[in-house]
């Protein structure tokens, strides 16, 4: 960060060079850098997630269990769902992109509430190191479902610890979610109606308001866990005279939704890029924006198909089922659009929409095989086998680590003033595409197999579709690994960027400098068009009203 | 080991129409996914920006018909799915009549199985072809699940509850058993072999004792009325006339409707009849005290499955002094 502020600082004041001391950087209020905080998290919690999946799919790549022993290959994919679901894809888009962008994009100086935003960091860090230091401490094995009553009365480990670290990172989603809601509320600049919002805009609206009201049920839940745990009242176990399965009721009851959370920034990530990248509104936005919502509220009433064989209520079962089909129709609304906005657009091939198509392919296929999983009676086959693995890892990383990966490249210039190697982009983003295929792509016939998942070993018929899956990730590994390098080349050697180097509309791009300055706009900018306005070039997104006598020179340097 | 199978075995009723339901919408799926994204690969490369020659002056922001298509389509093959997918759940799980009753009894990290004749195995299951099959499962520590690909069927295994699957093999064969419900550490160990026979064979199989390959003295509700007067010592209350304590008859109980002291009814199913045993505070008859002791930690899983059997066994008694 020092290079750059040390090269493009000298002219003006931005939200790097503003201040450079540490101290500057952990007090921060900058929604900025919040989001760059975040970023740094959420990739050193990533590193490590990957490492755990090395380490899974090395011991997978021979039936039996070789390289680790039992315990430690259950604590493996602990650690690996702990991490990736709770460190990684919860917080990914929202608190870094999101914190980064959405004050811009509604053309609002920070978010509404900064202290409370750098608040969530720290529960973040915090809480996450707790989850990590529980592992060190000699790991937990109850898989990243904590399912009761093995979580609850028969593992060993520091469940209790790890437990608390999820809690205090629920807390800071929730904060997040509250401050999203509220900016977004209360802070649009004049003339930005609810239907000038960009698409991205709607989505992390719609993922706040699942962070607020599911979060606490999920932390409650946990929290309860490890009350039986270490004081024996009976709320989960039967031999105590609880009920196991109110566990998963309340845990789905969060943690489907909390899936919402992890996609639906992604879909507001495609939004705004394949708008970008093919010089076209959106089509059928309010489509795209209630879908969103749509998503949100109808995914909180389908938690029970996770649940089709622990012996609910076959009605229930049914009921269930048909609102997990009514929730699929939302994501089948916004692929139809995003294709018939590159329908007769004037489509530029740049990284991030080779990461958006890259999305849209891994997305597909994650969202249609959840139609098996959707229907009761292939739900009962494949259930907690390699299906459901390959499934939630098509929607997961294939969509919204794609997202992220396409936010990643998409916004870079904005946060960092560099352009990176595009060529080694789009080599990236196809080796993760045929990468991330070969890994998971042979889990879907292994789970029709009816290979079970958290397998330490397995029948040798499977081997050559595991080795398969094996090596297809080494490849996914190196997709991953080359935006490390060459974004971190640019930081240092990257071509300056411009301030609109894709040529794209809103308020971040045309009115915000890259680079930008800590307060983001010199003056409230009035918004004068809708999102996306790319039928007319010559009219601006928003202006900056002619300033007042009092504010000239405003804009101040009190970052 | 070069022949590399890409599709289970399918042994069962259910399992052949699971299989239908699973291509059929694996294929709808394939269908939509390409149209997906060749479509969405063919739309970038044709109107990419560089291509003056596609005409862009009529490309129009939304339209109501196509949004109307591509939402009442999706949802009605979504919803034929589902209809065709719900008969086929409550095939697996709605209770049936006249099945082969099995009981399983899942533990860290082994499956004991229970013919009614007596016939015990672990980590196996001998079955008969041709014929329902019900499964009543329950777990003595943690969740378990127990999966048999080759039927596509399975059920959570779960302390505290019985949860049945129904399901009829159809081909002979050796088949696999998983646990599919993480565990514990060997929870990929807890696995085992389902073996489909011949009726006559399974006959003759079970009449020798199974993998003891001696007969079983004792049905299981022999060994329910052993438990019923030995280690449980029911009988010094229900069903002697001598009792000092007054204890509701058992005989014709099975699958009856019981008036409880709180002015509801329930019916006398396995979960009642093993909460009556475990927990007797919870359901008390109606016209008696709740005197009875518990049995936690007295009984184990498999005593109380014995004493089920031997319960039911009275079912078509009739009470003594009639009710």
């Amino acid at each position: 960060m020092a290079t750059i502020t040390a090269q493009t600082g000298t002219e003006r004041v931005n939200y790097l060079n503003v201040r450079t001391t540490v101290a500057s950087w952990l007090l921060t209020l900058d929604h900025k850098r919040i989001g760059i905080l975040y970023l740094l998290g959420i990739t050193f919690f990533f590193l490590l997630g990957s490492i755990a999946a090395a380490f899974i799919r090395l011991e997978l790549s021979t039936p039996k269990g070789d390289l680790l022993s039992s315990d430690t290959y259950n604590k493996m994919f602990t650690l690996h769902g702990v991490i990736m679901i709770f460190l990684f894809l919860i917080p990914s888009i929202p608190a870094s992109f999101g914190n980064f962008v959405l004050p811009m994009m509604i053309g609002a100086r920070d978010v509404a509430f900064p202290r409370l935003n750098l608040l969530s960091w720290y529960f973040f860090m915090i809480g996450g190191l707790l989850a990590v230091i529980a592992t060190v401490k000699g790991g937990i094995d109850t898989g990243w479902t904590f399912y009761t009553p093995y979580s609850s009365a028969f593992a060993k480990g520091e469940v209790s610890l790890a437990i608390i670290g999820v809690f205090l990172v629920g807390f800071s989603s929730i904060f997040t979610g509250i401050n999203f809601l509220v900016t977004i509320h209360k802070m649009r600049a004049p003339g930005m109606t609810w239907f000038r919002l960009p698409l991205f805009v709607w989505a992390m609206y719609a993922t706040s308001l699942i962070q607020v009201l599911g979060t606490p049920v999920v932390a409650i839940t946990l929290l309860l866990v490890a009350v039986e745990r270490s004081f024996g009242i009976g709320i989960f176990d039967p031999n105590r005279g609880g009920d196991p399965i109110l566990f998963q009721h309340l845990f789905w009851f969060y943690s489907h939704p909390a899936v919402y959370i992890m996609i639906l920034p992604a879909m507001g990530v495609i939004s705004e890029v394949i708008a970008t990248f093919s010089r076209r509104r959106v089509f059928g936005y309010h489509f795209v924006a209630f879908s969103s919502l749509a998503i949100a509220i109808i995914g909180f009433l389908v938690w029970g198909h996770h649940m089709f064989t622990t012996g609910q209520s076959i009605y229930a079962g049914i009921v269930f089922s048909f609102l997990t089909f009514l929730v699929a129709i939302p994501s089948a609304i916004k692929t139809f659009n995003w294709m018939a906005t590159i329908w007769k657009g004037r489509v530029h091939w740049d990284a991030p929409m080779v990461y958006a198509l890259g999305f849209l392919g891994l997305f597909v296929i994650g969202g249609l095989t959840g139609l098996h999983l959707a229907s009761l009676a292939t739900n009962v086959h494949l259930t907690d086998t390699y299906f459901v693995v390959a499934h939630f890892h098509y929607v997961m990383v294939g969509g919204a680590i794609m997202g992220y990966l396409a936010a990643l490249h998409y916004w870079w210039p904005k946060m960092t003033g560099k352009m990176y190697p595009q060529s080694w982009a789009k080599l990236a983003a196809l080796l993760v595409f045929v990468g991330f295929n070969l890994t998971f792509f042979p889990q879907f016939i292994l789970g029709y197999m009816g290979m079970p998942r958290r397998y330490h070993s397995y029948p040798e018929e499977w081997w050559a579709l595991n080795l398969l899956s094996s090596a297809g990730s080494s490849v996914l590994a190196v997709g991953y690994l080359l935006p490390a390098i060459y974004l971190t080349w640019s930081l240092k050697y990257g071509r300056i960027a411009e301030k609109n180097p894709w040529g794209a509309r809103g308020l971040e791009w045309e009115l915000v400098d890259t680079l930008p300055h800590p307060h983001n706009f010199e003056r409230v900018p009035i918004v004068t068009r809708p999102a996306y306005d790319y039928a007319h070039p010559e009219e601006p997104t928003a202006i900056f009203p002619a300033p007042r006598p009092a504010y000239v020179g405003g804009g101040g340097k009190d970052g | 080991m070069w022949s590399i199978p890409f599709v289970p075995p399918t042994a069962s009723k259910e399992g052949e129409t699971i299989s239908a339901l699973y291509w059929t919408i694996s294929w709808l799926a394939v269908f939509f996914g390409s149209i997906v994204l060749f479509g969405a690969i063919y739309l970038a490369v044709k109107y990419r920006a560089s291509n003056e020659a596609a005409r862009r002056s009529d490309a129009v922001e939304t339209d109501m018909k196509l949004e109307l298509t591509w939402t009442l389509l999706p949802l009605v093959l979504a919803l034929a799915i589902f209809a065709w997918s719900a008969k086929l759940y409550a095939g697996i799980y709605a209770p049936r009549e006249g099945a082969y009753e099995v009981f399983v009894i899942g533990k860290q990290w082994m499956w004991h199985c229970q013919h009614p004749n007596g016939v015990r195995e672990n980590n196996e299951l001998h079955l008969p072809a041709g014929r329902l099959i019900k499964v009543n499962a329950i777990s003595q520590d943690v969740i378990h699940a127990f999966s048999i690909p080759a039927f596509r069927v399975k059920r959570d295994v779960v302390p505290g509850r019985y949860n049945t699957m129904f399901f009829t093999p159809t081909k002979p064969g050796k088949y696999h058993l998983f646990c599919t419900e993480y565990c514990g550490t060997k929870h990929s160990e807890m696995i085992g072999w389902v073996y489909v026979m011949p009726p006559e064979e399974f006959e003759k199989w079970l009449a020798g004792g199974g993998a003891a390959a001696a007969p079983t003295a004792m049905s299981l509700e022999e060994q329910g009325k052993q438990v019923f007067e030995g280690v449980g010592a029911c009988n010094t209350c229900h069903m002697n006339p001598n009792s000092a304590v007054k204890a509701p008859d058992l005989r014709g109980l099975f699958g009856k409707k019981v008036k409880l002291a709180d002015g509801s009814t329930v019916v006398a199913d396995e979960a009642y009849i093993r909460e009556s045993i475990l927990n007797p505070a919870a359901k008390v008859v109606a016209g008696y005290q709740a005197a009875m002791p518990s049995y936690q930690g007295v009984l184990s899983e498999e005593q109380v499955i014995q004493l089920i059997a031997y319960i039911k066994s009275l079912a078509n008694q009739k009470p003594a002094g009639g009710q």
